[in-house]
């Protein structure tokens, strides 16, 4: 178990430094273009075009260019943005991260628990009603555009209804730190949270549903049956526990998407300063220092979660664990 | 002795234990250093128990599967170093049936086309493609061979029961009029009365064809039937080889005859075993004889040499201490 | 109802919401300490016929008739009262000890857990009591065996484990369902050997489901033959097999189709014509007919059970045939 954590590990290692030089061969090794032009921005100087190429080592050879990227991503964190004045990018995205951190990891713990609830209990229930109903709820949910959602809940909770006993609490759009106030962080992300969560409550809830559903035909539920055991306990312990490898993945590559960026609806319609709306910004600003930053953090997420999910499917399945 | 239609010279087989990221432990061969020939018309049956490479062995005749070393020759000729094209040509004159006759059939097919098919594929040996009439007429003849009828062309695999589906699998096989069958348990699968009917249409349709079999099978009943020598396989190697009859009736080897002591055999009742066959403890040896660890009459020579394949033609055996 | 017996089933019918019924008046009965072989190939109704005992029918089935165990009627008790009885006086073990064991626990943990379902054992006791009954099922290093997962034994072990799980609380009557088909012949000796031998230790009786005449000659007490879901013979091993025995056609084809490894090899086996039909399918009168070599008209009406002697009775109208015809 160990060595297969400590190999797991020295392959993500492998895996971003693959990605680093991908990200730098697309940004800085395309030939025929001057990086240096696309750091420094639309309609810069010579002057600023000579310091960007001294500074980011483009008259020197290539393996020196990547070393110096590296060292200014990761060492001395002072990559800097020449379209935003000079404004260092490092601290402008580890500002951003904790926010959608907490938006996706609040949405995250909701969306588990509510599909979890929600596919269980179809499942126990497969072809009543409260079955139908629950999965047409979850389709529902997987069909509102998260973005419409988000202003419809703004609509009622920042004006129509603000004044109303049910809303008077929300506060206004906009991020709280946690360190600042644990009840005001809550208070801030709690619309956003269930908001984001909809849709994903609907897909990994029909698809715990199906895989329960499955799971409930094998052998070794008959056997846990004729055991003896109350089918609450054949359910839970036996179906559940069983189930559980394609939501792990999913939910594994879900979450890396939604921290490394793809959150931005969530974050822009509840006004959330976090790592998707920076990414949009810089691409709008074609920022490309800002740019790489929030490629690279976000590649960091995604790989990062893929290990965590399969050190997780060897907790969930010994079979896993011994390599069949 | 007629004219060896396939022979197999030292073939090696080792399946797994690639991968650089791999941290299999060494892997025991599947097949190890295994010679044995069939000739034009007969059936050699393939016995042993599972993991006993018997499978392996049948495919790697018809390289389905590549061996690590050692050659193939079929009429004379190496298969094992044609080309791709060759083999491709030759493929015509050998062809397998599988134990899973559901899995062997495409289900989204019908069985006409699914008929039809190998002399879609394959041309004829002068060069030309086969005509549609041409097709039609081979394949009303061989479902008369099979015992199957035109009605069954429009049904799909799962319409069938699993005694039909087997006969469309042989009838496959027999498309393009091969000269060799291997056949992988093909009637393990089926209902006893099933199983009489097909091993009896395998039978019928080796005296009318002249087709040469290799039989696999764990049915030393069902081997019996219809092998004309029978190959006893354990641990990768043919520990046994010889004539049915005389292998299974005066077994050489003394895994030979714990396989013939643990078949229950209805024919002969009220036989209750004195005591039960000993339980498997001991691993199976690397450096002796493969078998030591489980056979009753180990003696320290067998843990220290492994013994060789000997003997006359009617039998070969790989035991220091034969019992016949 | 025998109260004598252990299991009394009495046309037994099971069926699936408006279909045939699968199982068509089945009746049997188990004295204790006994082995019944039930056989029967595909879609002879002796697989539901076990989980109908077990109460594990699913919706929408629908189960008719009597099944008495112990002077109790199962079919009279509520879900909760069956469900104590199961695992706990009526146990069962499957075909495929692979995929019969929850993949992701441990062998004792899945042992442990019906002891605690039915039996008032703290921990420890519990563990002693898992390994004690690994050992008796002839496993040497019983600890090793119980914090194994499943995939990481063999076939052999895995069953074993599968049965020190279904004895694990004292069971009367144990339903083994085609308990060696997926091993190989020495492990399948080995574990027919092991139900013989617990079957004087535990006391349980045993019901043996399974399409291998050969593995009911060598351990059965008593044999049932099922066809398309309806016995078709039921007596004593001895009355079935051997070279005066006389039996029903169905189970003297069925003999006929198994090749033999002594004797004059035959150049055909005499094998049954057609397949097994559908149940649905089911001809009015004998299911078997349309397959008979001694059919005749008067097989239009279903047939009566007719004895032949001790305990030995067939359905069928002709005074039965041999059942080693070719072979004195």
């Amino acid at each position: 178990m160990a060595g297969a954590f400590l190999r797991r590990l020295g392959q993500t290692v492998f895996v971003l430094f693959g990605i680093s030089v991908l990200v730098f061969a697309v940004f800085f090794a395309t030939p025929g273009a001057d990086p240096s032009a696309r750091i420094a921005g639309r309609g810069a100087s010579p002057e600023t075009l000579a310091a960007v190429r001294h500074e980011y080592g483009f008259d020197r050879s290539m393996p020196v260019q990547y070393a110096m990227l590296m060292k200014k991503l990761f060492i001395t964190r002072d990559l800097a943005s020449f379209v935003d004045r000079g404004e260092r990018v490092i601290p402008e995205v580890l500002h951003a991260a904790p926010v959608t951190m907490s938006l996706v990891g609040g949405a995250a713990v909701i969306w588990v628990f509510a599909s979890v609830l929600m596919g269980t209990l179809a499942a126990a229930t497969r072809g009543s009603l409260l079955d139908r109903v629950l999965m047409i709820a979850g389709l529902i949910g997987i069909s509102l555009p998260v973005f419409w959602l988000g202003e419809v809940v703004n609509l009622f909770t920042q004006s129509r209804l603000h004044h109303s006993w049910a809303f008077s609490w929300v506060p206004g759009l906009g991020y709280v730190p946690f360190s600042t106030s644990p009840i005001g962080w809550f208070k801030a992300l709690v619309l956003p949270w269930c908001t984001l969560a909809v849709l994903f409550v609907g897909i990994y809830g029909r698809v715990l549903r199906a895989d329960l559903v499955a799971t409930m035909q094998e052998d070794f539920i008959r056997t846990a049956r004729a055991k003896g055991l109350s089918p609450a306990r054949v359910l839970l312990r036996h179906g559940l526990r069983t189930s559980m490898v394609t939501f792990v993945s999913l939910f594994g590559l879900d979450f890396a998407q939604l921290v490394g960026g793809g959150a931005l609806l969530t974050e822009v319609v509840f006004g959330l300063q976090g790592v998707g709306r920076l990414t949009y910004q810089a691409l709008a600003n074609l920022d490309l220092p800002l740019v790489m930053a929030t490629v690279m953090y976000s590649a960091v997420f995604v790989v990062l979660a893929n290990a965590l999910v399969d050190i997780l499917y060897a907790v969930l399945d010994p079979r896993v664990r011994d390599g069949r | 002795m007629s004219e060896v239609l396939l022979e197999a010279r030292d073939l090696t087989k080792t399946y797994g234990g690639g991968g650089l990221l791999s941290r299999r432990r060494r892997a025991r061969p599947a097949l190890d250093h295994v010679s044995v020939s069939v000739s034009r018309g007969e059936t050699l049956g393939l016995v042993g128990e599972s993991g006993c490479g018997k499978s392996t062995l049948g495919r790697t005749l018809l390289r389905l599967h590549e061996p690590d070393s050692g050659e193939v020759f079929f009429e004379g000729r190496d298969i094992i170093a044609l080309s791709a094209g060759d083999m491709r040509r030759l493929r015509p004159e050998m062809q397998m049936v599988f134990q899973d006759s559901y899995a062997a059939l495409n289900p989204k097919r019908r069985i006409g086309a699914l008929l039809a098919e190998p002399m879609r594929v394959h041309r004829r040996r002068a060069g030309a493609a086969w005509t549609p009439a041409e097709i039609a007429e081979r394949i009303d003849e061989l479902l008369d061979l099979v015992g199957l009828n035109r009605t069954h062309l429009q049904r799909y695999a799962h319409e069938m029961s699993g005694g039909q589906r087997q006969r469309v699998n042989i009838a496959r096989a027999l498309m393009l009029s091969p000269k060799l069958i291997v056949a992988d348990e093909p009637v393990s699968a089926l209902d006893v009365s099933i199983q009489a009917q097909v091993v009896n249409l395998l039978v019928d349709l080796q005296q009318r064809l002249g087709l040469t079999y290799v039989f696999v099978s764990h049915d030393l009943g069902v081997v019996r039937q219809i092998a004309d020598r029978v190959a006893v396989m354990y641990g990768g190697v043919i520990v046994e080889l010889g004539d049915t009859d005389t292998v299974l009736h005066r077994p050489a080897h003394p895994y030979t005859a714990a396989l013939l002591d643990a078949v229950l055999d209805p024919h002969l009742p009220f036989r209750r075993r004195a005591s039960a066959p000993p339980v498997v403890t001991g691993a199976d040896s690397d450096i002796g004889c493969r078998y030591a660890g489980r056979c009753a009459n180990v003696a320290p020579l067998c843990r220290q040499r492994r013994p060789e394949l000997g003997g006359q033609d009617g039998r070969m055996v790989a035991c220091h201490f034969p019992l016949a | 109802m025998d109260a004598e017996a252990v299991l009394d089933v009495r046309d037994l019918r099971v069926g699936f919401g408006r279909g045939v019924d699968l199982v068509d008046g089945v009746s049997f009965s188990i004295a204790p300490r006994e082995i019944l072989g039930l056989v029967g190939e595909s879609g002879s109704g002796k697989s539901l016929t076990s989980l109908a005992i077990m109460g594990l029918i699913p919706a929408p089935g629908r189960v008719g008739g009597q099944i008495g165990f112990r002077g109790t009627e199962l079919l009279a008790l509520s879900e909760a009262e069956r469900r104590a009885l199961r695992g706990r006086r009526i146990a069962m073990i499957f075909q495929d000890p692979m995929s019969a064991l929850t993949p992701v626990y441990r062998i004792g943990w899945q042992i442990a857990e019906q002891i605690r379902a039915h039996l008032d054992l703290s921990r420890r006791p519990t563990e002693t009591r898992v390994l004690d009954l690994l050992s008796a099922m002839g496993i040497a290093d019983p600890r090793r065996v119980a914090s194994a997962y499943p995939h990481q034994l063999s076939g052999g072990l895995r069953q074993r484990a599968m049965i020190a799980m279904a004895l694990s609380c004292d069971p009367d009557l144990l339903i083994a369902d085609e308990p060696t088909t997926a091993l190989d012949v020495t492990v399948q000796a080995q574990i027919l050997e092991l139900i013989l031998r617990l079957r004087d230790e535990f006391a349980s009786a045993v019901l043996l489901i399974t399409h291998d005449l050969g593995v009911v000659a060598q351990i059965a007490d008593r044999v049932a033959v099922m066809y398309c879901g309806r016995i078709a013979e039921r007596g004593p091993r001895e009355a079935m097999f051997g070279a005066h025995a006389r039996v029903h056609p169905y189970t003297a084809g069925l003999l006929g189709s198994i090749p033999r490894l002594h004797g004059p090899r035959v150049a055909r086996l005499a094998a049954i014509p057609g397949s097994p039909p559908n149940a649905a399918l089911r001809p009015p009168g004998c299911a078997f007919s349309p397959r008979c070599a001694h059919a005749s008209a008067r097989c239009d009406t279903p047939p009566p059970i007719v004895p032949l002697g001790d305990a030995h009775e067939i359905a069928c109208i002709l005074p039965a045939v041999a059942a080693e015809p070719d072979h004195v």
